[in-house]
């Protein structure tokens, strides 16, 4: 009839008897392992869905371009030991042109095989038909470019390529994993609608392009133990003669590297965050225990005076710590497993995936339980330990009035300035410094959290602000489709409503430092640029020296390289030179991870002097229309972007990607932030019931009660805004990092707006957990309170 | 010593020169100033004295509760002052029953549940509700503690203490908190343990009255025994004048 013992009975009714602390405590660590879940298991399922989708739709390991190569040399790249497979195919730059858009869209078109489906860079048809091959104005479009176009099949377009203008069908729109993110060449942030992929028929394209029995890219696949360099530099060699333009990795791909800076930074705030908030949840659980078993005091020593042995006492503290912080762990994890596939989803939108592959990571589960329950435990043991040093006669009396003679001297102080309930807050403040700053610091680190998470959205806003506003000055920026006189640009400053032009030079480039390599781009700039500068960490202009480099913070980093150190550049264009150059500064980086030079500098070394590759521009107010208008007719005009577009593009990336977390974890720690303080108004509460109501019995009011009780809660949260104060710098230090990503650097912002919202947030939650408290206290009844211990 | 004085009636309890103090030099406090006892098995002893004077601290000495400070006290052949932790937690696991002045009941565990509480871990227990019925609470066992009398729940530590069948009953101060009749009782369901039972029982009261019921009594005053009685005759609680 009786399957639980007494004592597990007892560990029934006393979880239920303390249930609004437990749920409180355990809500906490849950909120902490459901970080930790969710992240992890999000970051795997991204992981696991980007690597089938590559492997389904046969993403190629490396890109061979060249400026025209026959068909045949397919088969001497087949020959490279390591290559398993290969594709050529025609693609090129083109300009689209929809109704309602004055500024011609950069696009770029690849060719599809003449039979069946592509050996490699297959494509995904979302919606519509493939192409008729016979027919040369049906195309292909990239899915995303048309959803935020609003284009679909049966559509017409017009696109100029290679100087032709013609027009086109839409048969069908298609997905890519090699166009997850579209950019269009020389900016930084992809941006769906501005930039167009078309698949058409391979004769149409090599037509348009002179490229009969040619192809101007070929695609490798790598079988699984080759050497990636190695098939690189062989390409090369086969290449070069043909105008070959440096074959690449899959990690240099455009697309697939916002994709993995994208997964990267995830799994870097996936490393860093949830032990952050599993570090307080664990910090509130341990202090939580040990107040729960100290309050237990004496049913210890009652069940060691009927002979349980120290062990079978600590077995059933240790079940009911576990049950609270098991309970914890496995509603965390549950939650941790629904929000994460929620997210995934949203995510799996967001990044195109035409599937989703749902993983988790099972090393987050023993994680998150591991620190429950060896939090929980090392909160309690301490408590036992010291239990079980008392002997057993000591251990049932209750505790001897704790001395409060030494805060005499306070009494005599405050006798005239306070009244017998101020005093008696003070007096256990005094008495018990440890207990309450032991709450203070929990609640301290409650807010610490807080300010680093409102401090990090205000992060956000700074990169963007500072990046489009400080650092760039201009309104629009062109870009040519290949390397121009800077003659060009007196072109552009006769134009009405340009006010000003300064001349910008992009080369990519591949960058050597030690062990080090990246591949990037040099950003050349005039000599007093106005408009797009580089900046140090206080904002004061950089200037570009004469024989150096200025690194952006990400890029030194990267290249562990710093000022005065020299570093070894490969121009991957032109004449492609090699040099050595000394880095003169270090610049704050906002946005990817940009180096700059002096433009007059960078063209010597490329032996191409007075050649730029696009401009910013500043224009008159209300001008961009005209200006566009009369730019686009302009030759060699690859593209012109208005910076608000690009502010915009990069707000999504921002807010959409995998910077949205940053709202979820707002919203963690506010509710981290109140459970903390609840539990510290519960504590306080639970552990002075029994004082309160005699001081109802000898005649103090409710609310002269309430004082004693809701002053001591006001003066630790007191005493917690200031440490909370100084911990939320930490933390805003330590979360700004942990959502830094290669794409967009976020700053620490430690300001009186962040610990005031966050101060605000306490306060708020100390209001609403003392009156809950008071609640208590108003109903507490007087006789049974005071003759049963609860 | 054990073997020479073997007469008749086995000893219980034996202590010699038993001191306890608590606390350091000028705030120590001797509550016990060197016990020499001996007590035979079976009996029904009363300790006697004001608060302070000591009783309670030789109780829960004897009862593996506490250590002495100097001294030595034995129950039959176990040396309580040398045993280990371990020891005396099995010494009162096997050997011990309690019942304290604020009876001590688990207040999350129903009366049949604090009985169990201890029968869990006792080698050859009564039931629960036999030990229940004994204390006449049969019809009560399954009330919370805090939906039964003072009485009611003091009958109930009883019955605790002595479901494990004892070869010791410790009861401090069993009717301090009672009112006459329900002391009174109470006294007459821990006579008839000792009673029907055999069991030893040592109770501290400051109650002089109780004196009465007992085989014999113990004075104390000051931390040392000053008297001992040994009453020729013995009145039923219910004779007692209270």
């Amino acid at each position: 009839m009786t399957l639980l013992s007494p004592l597990d009975r007892k560990l029934l009714r006393d979880l239920w008897r303390i249930k609004g602390q437990a749920g409180a405590i355990a809500a906490v660590i849950a909120l902490g392992v459901m970080t930790l879940v969710m992240l992890s298991g999000l970051v795997n399922t991204l992981e696991q869905t980007k690597t089938a989708y590559y492997e389904r739709y046969r993403l190629p390991q490396v890109f061979v371009p060249v400026e025209r190569a026959p068909e045949r040399v397919l088969e001497r790249l087949a020959e490279i030991p390591g290559v398993s497979a290969v594709e050529g195919r025609v693609t090129g730059m083109a300009l689209v042109e929809i109704d309602g858009e004055i500024l011609p869209i950069r696009a770029q078109a690849v060719s599809l095989p003449v039979h069946g489906r592509a050996r490699l860079g297959d494509i995904y048809l979302a919606e519509g038909r493939m192409p008729d091959p016979a027919r040369t104005e049906e195309v292909l479009l990239l899915k995303a470019f048309a959803d935020a176009r609003a284009l679909k099949p049966g559509d017409t377009l017009s696109a100029t390529m290679n100087g032709a203008r013609r027009g086109f069908r839409i048969t069908g729109l298609a997905r890519s994993p090699e166009f997850l993110y579209t950019t269009a060449p020389g900016e930084i942030v992809p941006d769906d609608a501005r930039f167009a992929v078309l698949w058409m028929s391979r004769d149409s394209l090599a037509a348009a392009y002179d490229m009969d029995g040619a192809f101007n890219e070929a695609l490798l696949g790598l079988e699984r133990d080759a050497s990636e360099p190695a098939v690189i530099a062989a390409a090369d060699r086969i290449l070069d003669p043909l105008g070959g333009r440096g074959a690449f990795g899959l990690a240099d791909q455009q697309s697939n590297f916002f994709l993995t800076e994208e997964i990267n930074g995830a799994r870097s705030t996936a490393v860093a965050v949830p032990p952050i908030f599993l570090g307080v949840s664990a910090f509130l659980l341990a202090i939580t225990m040990h107040r729960i078993v100290q309050a237990e005091r004496e049913q210890i020593g009652l069940l060691k005076a009927f002979g349980y042995t120290d062990g079978e006492t600590a077995i059933h503290y240790l079940k009911l710590m576990l049950a609270i912080a098991l309970a914890g762990a496995g509603a965390g994890a549950l939650l941790g497993i629904a929000s994460g596939r929620a997210m995934a989803g949203l995510y799996t939108d967001y990044y195109k995936f035409p599937f989703l592959v749902f993983t988790l990571e099972p090393r987050s589960f023993v994680t998150g339980f591991a620190i429950s329950v060896g939090a929980a435990t090392a909160g309690g043991a301490g408590v036992l330990r010291a239990v079980f040093r008392l002997s057993p006669a000591v251990a049932m009396r209750p505790p001897a009035p704790a001395d409060y003679s030494a805060s005499g001297g306070i009494g005599r102080l405050a006798r005239r300035l306070l009244d017998q309930p101020g005093r008696m807050v003070l007096r256990r403040l005094h008495r018990q410094p440890g207990r309450m700053l032991g709450a203070a610091i929990g609640i301290a680190t409650g807010m610490a959290l807080s300010v680093g998470m409102i401090g990090l959205q205000s992060g956000f806003a700074r990169t963007i602000d500072l990046a489009f506003t400080v650092l760039d000055r201009s309104d629009a920026q062109v870009t040519f489709t290949h390397a121009m006189s800077e003659k060009a640009l007196y072109e552009l400053a006769r134009l009405p409503g340009i006010e000003s032009v300064e001349p910008v030079r992009n080369v990519s480039v591949l960058y050597r430092h030690a062990l080090e390599t990246h591949r990037g781009a040099i950003t050349g700039l005039g000599d007093t640029p106005r408009l797009a500068r580089a900046m140090d960490a206080k904002q004061r202009p950089l200037p570009l020296p004469e024989g150096g480099i200025v690194l952006s913070s990400t890029l030194a980093r990267e290249l562990d390289a710093s000022p005065g150190d020299f570093i070894t550049v490969e121009i991957r264009e032109g004449r492609r030179p090699v040099f050595d150059i000394p880095v003169t500064a270090v610049a704050d980086s906002l946005l990817g991870a940009p180096a700059y030079m002096r433009l007059d500098v960078l063209n010597r070394a490329l032996k191409e002097p007075g050649r730029v590759s696009g401009a910013y521009l500043r224009l008159a107010p209300g001008a961009e229309d005209s200006v566009f208008t009369t730019v686009r007719g302009m030759p060699a005009l690859a593209g012109i972007a208005l910076k608000e577009d690009m502010r915009e593009a990069i707000r999504e990336v921002m807010d959409e990607g995998m910077g949205a977390m940053r709202f979820v974890m707002l919203a963690i720690a506010g509710i981290v932030t109140f459970g903390i303080v609840y539990n510290a108004a519960r504590i306080a509460y639970a552990e002075r019931a029994r004082d309160l109501a005699s001081l109802r019995v000898i005649g103090f009011t409710r609310g002269e009660a309430a004082f004693v009780l809701l002053g001591e809660l006001g003066l630790i949260v007191l005493l917690a805004l200031p440490l909370g104060a100084v911990g939320g710098y930490g933390m805003s230090a330590l979360i700004a990092s942990a959502f830094s990503t290669e794409i967009y650097t976020i700053p620490l912002i430690f300001d009186a707006q962040s610990v005031a919202s966050a101060t605000l947030a306490v306060l708020a939650s100390a209001v609403f957990s003392g009156w809950i408290v008071k609640r208590d206290l108003d109903r507490i009844e007087l006789v049974s309170a005071l003759k049963t211990r609860e | 010593m054990p073997g020479k004085t073997d007469t008749s009636p086995r000893i219980a309890f034996h202590t010699e020169g038993l001191t306890k103090t608590y606390g350091e030099g000028e705030a120590a406090v001797h509550a016990l100033r060197g016990v020499d006892l001996s007590l035979p098995e079976g009996e029904l002893v009363v300790l006697l004295g004001a608060s302070g004077s000591g009783k309670s601290t030789l109780l829960n000495i004897l009862g593996g509760l506490d250590r002495a400070t100097s001294g030595s006290a034995h129950f039959r052949d176990h040396d309580l002052t040398t045993h280990s932790d371990r020891a005396l937690t099995r010494y009162r696991r096997d050997h011990v029953g309690f019942v304290f002045q604020f009876y001590n009941l688990m207040p999350a565990l129903t009366a049949e549940e604090n009985v169990e509480l201890v029968t869990e871990i006792a080698k050859t227990p009564m039931s629960p509700s036999e030990a229940l019925d004994l204390v006449g609470l049969g019809p009560r066992r399954h009330h919370f503690p805090a939906q039964l009398s003072g009485g009611e729940q003091q009958r109930v530590a009883i019955a605790r203490a002595i479901a494990k069948r004892p070869d010791v009953l410790f009861c401090d101060e069993p009717t301090g908190a009672l009112d006459s009749t329900t002391g009174r009782a109470v006294l007459q369901v821990i006579a008839d343990i000792n009673e029907e039972l055999g069991t030893t029982v040592l109770m501290v009261t400051h109650a002089a009255h109780t004196a009465a019921m007992a085989h014999r009594v113990l004075r104390f005053s000051d931390g040392a025994i000053h008297a001992v009685e040994v009453n020729a005759t013995r009145l039923a609680p219910r004779e007692i004048d209270w």
